[in-house]
């Protein structure tokens, strides 16, 4: 189960609990295959490529580069009130592609598809049911960790 | 222009929720040609399969599934895309109709913006798509979406299609998608 993640969250149990838990401490991390060494973020417990089950969390730098993008009007189900928000698809410097909301360091009118962005990791204190999340952001953007790690 | 949903995209390039129903009846050739209404056969059937994630695939622009399967059921009918003479396709949003005709080669990749505009898709065009409007004129109801194609396609082909009608069309594909391209189906049928 996913604690402190999403509005809506239909995973009962997974793998990749942990993922959550890094966000909130400020870790970008995705995971590495132990057979193949197939990486992907958001990480995913069994390879999609070699079909195995183990894997390891491994920090990524959050770096990429815009792959396409949208303004959101009509949200899903919790997510109304939030509505109209700008989410973009990135391909990210370590490879693979992640989903997420634009944040306030980048405008609207400055979102170009090839633009560079940093994706910061981000605790939602607005919004009640969303703890951790993360936004993309101006490259060069930093961000505070935890260091009990 | 009607209301935003998802830039670039507005209310009527999405497609409606709908009840509906539709029904084809399957028959053996020998019942067939003991002559009831004209023949209308199914020369080829294709369907593949793509990853659930969407952003694991190697583009956004093109579905895996409907390439395979139609490049499957061209295969087994015998066919290629230019023999089609009317074609029905999952335009869910205006962006799949588009995909679809570069999916199923009715144009290049990256020319299925300008095959609409120069009216290829339209009746009396290279190859008419969606004459009967489509799912998002028509409406979607999920379930009877995928054989509601295939009762078009046999009007079309029987000629009586009325207003709609394709003149000589004699080939025809339907080409179904299901979740968000995890998985399509391409059939294509043919008149005596």
């Amino acid at each position: 189960m996913f604690k402190w993640f999403g509005k809506v969250n239909y995973s009962p149990y997974t793998k990749v609990a942990e993922f959550a838990d890094h966000l909130k401490d400020g870790f970008l991390m995705g995971s590495r295959c132990k057979a193949c060494s197939y990486r992907s973020f958001p990480p995913r417990a069994d390879c999609p490529e070699c079909l195995g089950a183990d894997f390891e969390f491994v920090e990524i730098s959050g770096k990429g580069t815009v792959h396409t993008f949208t303004k959101i009007f009509a949200a899903p189900s919790g997510f109304e009130d939030l509505a109209p928000y700008t989410v973009g698809v990135v391909d990210l410097e370590e490879s693979g592609r992640l989903l997420a909301w634009f944040g306030e360091s980048i405008p609207e009118d400055r979102i170009r598809i090839g633009m560079e962005v940093q994706v910061v990791p981000r605790i939602f204190e607005e919004v009640e049911e969303i703890k951790v999340y993360y936004s993309l952001e101006q490259p060069g953007t930093t961000w505070a960790r935890s260091s009990s790690r | 222009m009607s209301e935003p949903v998802s830039s670039p995209f507005r209310v009527y390039d999405c497609c409606a929720n709908a009840d509906g129903a539709a029904c084809v009846i399957l028959a053996h050739e020998d019942v067939v040609r003991a002559g009831h209404n004209p023949a209308v056969w199914l020369d080829g059937v294709g369907c593949a399969t793509a990853s659930m994630s969407v952003l694991r695939r190697p583009d956004l622009v093109s579905l895996p599934s409907a390439r395979d399967a139609a490049r499957r059921a061209y295969a087994m009918a015998g066919v290629g895309p230019k023999d089609v003479r009317v074609a029905e396709v999952h335009d869910c949003f205006t962006i799949a109709e588009i995909m679809a005709y570069e999916d199923l080669g009715f144009c290049e990749k990256g020319q299925g913006g300008r095959f609409i505009e120069e009216k290829c898709s339209y009746i009396g065009g290279s190859t008419p798509v969606n004459v009967d409007g489509g799912l998002k004129a028509k409406g979607h109801p999920i379930g009877a979406t995928g054989v509601s194609m295939p009762v078009e396609i046999v009007h079309q082909l029987r000629g009586e299609a009325g207003k709609r009608q394709v003149p000589n069309a004699y080939v025809g594909l339907t080409h179904n998608v299901g979740g968000i391209g995890q998985y399509t189906f391409v059939h294509i049928f043919r008149r005596d």
